[in-house]
């Protein structure tokens, strides 16, 4: 329990947990439903091994991309299909792990559940609960440093993604539009500018750097990155709502609940 | 327009106190120091308080309003509920003197604990010379008027009292970021930082930021850029592979 009220420490003796007189229990309410709720939909779309694929189009939901499992359609898998096609491994199962890792380590999402999941602390001047606080100074949060490892291997699953989006460009014999190549197409957009926008990024880009003066194109990068950095909270939780929009999109198309309305071809 | 707000003060020391209630006058366009001037004035002569400036740029009089830390000079009476109580206190994560004013003794131990800025071999004090573009990014640190309000919301530090001797706190890992980024300061600042300074027990919940008075970035421009640096240092085979290739370390890149 916090020593707030320790007298020991010769600190003011106030035993109220907090005196803040405003709705703080609010933010990481809402962050527990939301993250809550996406985590929720995303395992049992994993799981379901079902309506991820629109073959008329080729559409591909982003959570079983790439299909890799022997289980998958043959044209949804442009990268080969080599898992075992079991019901506890998830068909994008070669990506998946890593994109968690990404954003469980990501700096944004670590406040998010610092203080909506731990509540260490639930909000600002709010004493926490724990007995005692170690941070991210030994196993297993020290691990939160590999952030940038997960940083590399998100890029190349975007590149992944850009191909789906690509792919997802297809008519009647040919090329075509559809609402459905845009969403994917827009979530792709974002999920770059997620990834892009990250906190490693921006050190890797520049941000280690002393002498900008010595690095005029790492700099211009730095800069860049940084504007994106600014709304990285953001792109998080947009791309969240994209990403599960995404798929649900594919999967009411796949499941035949409605058709896909066409703008070129 | 005049009006009577109800305030709610913390009066006391170390070994006992209490919130005492007062009713006092309040005019328009006036702040929070102003109305426990008032009070000083007009009801209670012994409250203690510390201030100076009343511009929001000697950092005396933090405390916290309605359980926010805030300074009371830069607190608008306008932004509250006229018909709300508010509860004044000390800043609680350090020890208190007597009513509104802290012992603050625990943030000049921690800054002389830094090592001061060490110039490169062979260059001597007049001939240090930085492009602008090298230098602007820490220039943001230097708008600290070291109130701390960002020591005191704190949790690793607030809700933590044995974490005090392990924990720099936000403002003065913000200095080994503001030295580590100087293009001329040859001392090693990364392994120190997390090693001596407890840059680990930031758990980046950005309380600092939210309070910070000068409105420092202080969590994605100082603390997570330090974390970063610090990931080249100690965690990253391929910076160091790097900069054994290139004989170059990410220090003096």
């Amino acid at each position: 329990m916090s020593t707030i009220t320790e007298t020991s420490a010769g600190r003011a003796r106030i035993s109220a947990r907090t005196l803040r007189t405003d709705r703080w229990w609010l933010p990481p309410l809402l962050t527990v439903a939301g993250l809550t709720a996406w985590v929720s939909y995303a395992t049992v779309r994993v799981f379901m091994q079902k309506w991820y694929w629109v073959p008329e189009y080729h559409y591909l939901t982003p959570f079983y991309s790439p299909c890799v499992s022997t289980g998958c359609e043959p044209e949804s898998a442009l990268f080969g299909r080599f898992l075992p096609n079991w019901g506890i491994l998830p068909f994008g199962a070669l990506t998946l792990p890593f994109l968690l890792m990404f954003r469980l380590t990501c700096y944004y999402y670590r406040k998010a559940y610092y203080r909506g999941f731990w509540a260490s602390p639930p909000a600002c001047a709010v004493a926490e609960r724990h007995k005692r606080y170690t941070g991210e100074t030994r196993w297993p949060l020290l691990g939160q440093n590999l952030h940038r490892y997960f940083f590399y291997v998100a890029v190349l699953i975007s590149v992944i993604n850009t191909i789906d989006a690509v792919d997802s460009l297809r008519g009647n014999g040919g090329f075509g539009v559809g609402l459905g190549s845009l969403i994917i197409t827009g979530n792709v957009v974002l999920l770059w500018a997620y990834t892009v926008s990250c906190h490693s990024c921006r050190s890797i880009m520049g941000g280690r750097l002393n002498h900008f003066s010595k690095h005029p194109l790492r700099y211009k990068l730095w800069t860049q990155v940084s504007k994106l950095n600014a709304k990285h909270q953001e792109l998080a939780w947009i791309t969240l709502g994209t990403l599960a929009l995404t798929d649900f999109y594919v999967m009411a198309l796949s499941a035949g609940w409605f058709s896909d309305p066409r703008i070129v071809n | 327009m005049s009006y009577t707000a109800h305030f709610r003060v913390w009066r006391g020391d170390s070994n006992k106190g209490e919130l005492v209630d007062y009713n006092v006058e309040v005019n328009e366009g006036e702040v929070v120091l102003d109305v426990i001037h008032r009070l000083q004035q007009t009801q209670t002569g012994d409250l203690a308080v510390r201030w100076n400036c009343k511009a929001g740029k000697c950092g005396s009089c933090g405390a916290e309003i309605n359980g926010r830390p805030r300074l009371m000079c830069m607190t608008r009476m306008s932004i509250f509920d006229k018909s709300e109580a508010l509860t004044v206190t000390p800043m609680r994560t350090f020890p208190v003197i007597r009513d509104l004013v802290t012992d603050v003794e625990f943030n000049y131990q921690k800054a002389r604990e830094i090592p001061a800025f060490a110039p490169p071999a062979g260059v001597a004090p007049g001939e240090y010379r930085m492009e602008q573009v090298d230098v602007e990014r820490s220039q943001e640190f230097r708008k600290c008027i070291e109130c701390y309000l960002c020591q005191n919301v704190c949790h690793v530090v607030r809700d933590h009292e044995e974490n005090k001797p392990a924990f720099a706190g936000p403002r003065f890992l913000m200095r080994i970021a503001e030295l580590d980024m100087h293009p001329l300061d040859a001392a090693d600042r990364k392994r120190a930082a997390q090693e001596e300074h407890g840059l680990g027990y930031c758990n980046i919940t950005k309380c600092c930021t939210e309070v910070c008075p000068e409105h420092i970035k202080i969590t994605d421009n100082a603390l997570i850029p330090l974390k970063e640096r610090v990931v080249d240092r100690k965690y990253d085979p391929l910076v160091w592979l790097g900069s054994k290739i290139f004989k170059r370390t990410p220090a003096n890149a």
